[in-house]
């Protein structure tokens, strides 16, 4: 396998080509033929990222863990769990909303994470191999299957909702979901392509 | 000025998963060097997938709408609602303002993926060379936004999970959400399946 970073870029939306130049920071450079993104600065090193990778870690933990939202009604309390939302999907109702949430929820998202975690690892490491190239790819499938935040949204939604009819509280994770939310928008900026190259510097 | 280069005037390729470009081999079944995906100059059978996908989509998204997503019992009074009415009830009681979110999500942004869609293969089929930047940017927004119609989904697994009081109250889902759920799906990956390179590719260049 060789890997090397190429001066060129090719829009993945039209197919033009681009000598690529170094970025200030904050700079994106767009096609000149469609106007899409073709990189952006990338404000965070490897071991910042890493760093974010393993915060986020142990907010997607605190957020599964604890309670979204309870409700209250006659004296009984109800606290909801992602789990036990996808669960109570499962068992009494409808398994495909079950597998969707699940997916899109906690496999995905974790898978992410990991997968993420794994890459920067590696180029930390410099071990750049068989191992790293196929979480690259993995990462690249994986990436628009994440919900967590529409999820948030959803509770909001669901919060106002139930309070129509019962007593609600948002419970601490929610707060963790929001928290997550803004590590997921963090990550969303991360460019795979310029991983590969940061990839190809230490494999240099 | 003239027009920049696109990669197959250069007799180049870019990968599809890495962004490696790569010299264009000409043939079928080569691997990208860097990542080892396959190469291939644009997404394959892109517009009978794409239209396959959303027109499954789109027969899903009949009773998606139609059969009700909700069952919210409350004291013996059972009131199933639709997506629509959920919306409305939203407006009516509690906010207007996450109704209007809820609207977009639910109503407005499926409803645009399947009218850009349509259009974006209508026209690539054609070999149009209208409005190529309008088309290419509706592209990128639908790409950005489709994964949004899900809110209603994750409100009613909440909902039900929350509501479970026997025959005081009980929320339940009803068959409509698992339909809208899928059409979602389908309609992220017609628009995955979809390649906007080829809004490029007419028979006529542009200028």
């Amino acid at each position: 396998m060789t890997i090397t970073a190429s001066p060129m870029l090719i829009c993945e939306h039209c197919d033009t080509v681009h000598r690529r130049r170094p970025l200030a920071r904050g700079e994106v450079a767009r096609c000149l033929r469609c106007g899409a993104v073709l990189e952006r600065h990338q404000r965070f090193g490897v071991d910042g990222l890493l760093a974010l990778v393993l915060a986020a870690m142990i907010v997607f933990v605190l957020a599964n863990a604890w309670p979204i939202v309870t409700l209250g009604l006659n004296g009984q309390q109800v606290a909801a769990r992602l789990w036990g939302v996808i669960l109570t999907m499962w068992h009494d109702h409808s398994q495909v909303v079950a597998v969707l949430a699940a997916a899109t929820l906690f496999f995905f998202p974790i898978c992410k994470l990991l997968l993420l975690g794994w890459v920067l690892l590696c180029i930390r490491l410099g071990r750049i191999g068989e191992g790293f190239r196929r979480a690259m790819v993995l990462l690249h499938y994986v990436a628009p299957w994440t919900m967590s935040e529409v999820f948030v949204l959803g509770a909001l939604v669901s919060i106002v909702k139930a309070h129509l009819y019962f007593d609600v509280t948002a419970e601490p994770g929610i707060y963790a979901y929001a928290a997550l939310m803004v590590f997921i928008t963090l990550f969303s900026g991360v460019d795979l392509h310029q991983l590969w190259d940061r990839a190809a510097e230490r494999a240099a | 000025m003239s027009a920049p280069p696109r990669a197959a005037e250069l007799g180049l390729i870019g990968c599809h998963v890495c962004g490696q470009v790569s010299r264009d081999p000409r043939r079928a079944g080569m691997a990208c060097p860097r990542c080892g995906a396959p190469l291939h100059r644009r997404k394959t059978g892109s517009i009978a997938r794409s239209w396959a996908l959303l027109i499954a989509a789109l027969i899903l998204y009949l009773p998606a709408n139609l059969l009700p997503i909700m069952r919210t019992v409350s004291l013996g009074d059972v009131d199933d609602n639709t997506i629509l009415s959920g919306v409305v009830e939203l407006w009516v009681k509690g906010s207007p303002g996450l109704a209007v979110i809820v609207f977009s999500a639910s109503i407005v942004v499926p409803m645009m993926k399947f009218l850009v869609l349509g259009t974006l293969l209508l026209s690539v089929q054609r070999g149009s060379a209208w409005a190529r930047q309008p088309r290419a940017r509706l592209y990128r927004l639908v790409e950005f936004i489709g994964y949004w119609s899900m809110l209603d989904v994750f409100v009613v697994a909440l909902l039900t999970a929350l509501v479970q009081f026997g025959f005081f109250s009980l929320v339940e889902p009803l068959p409509g959400v698992v339909f809208f759920g899928l059409t979602v799906v389908l309609t992220m990956l017609a628009s995955m399946s979809f390649d906007p390179r080829l809004i490029w590719d007419g028979r006529t260049d542009d200028e």
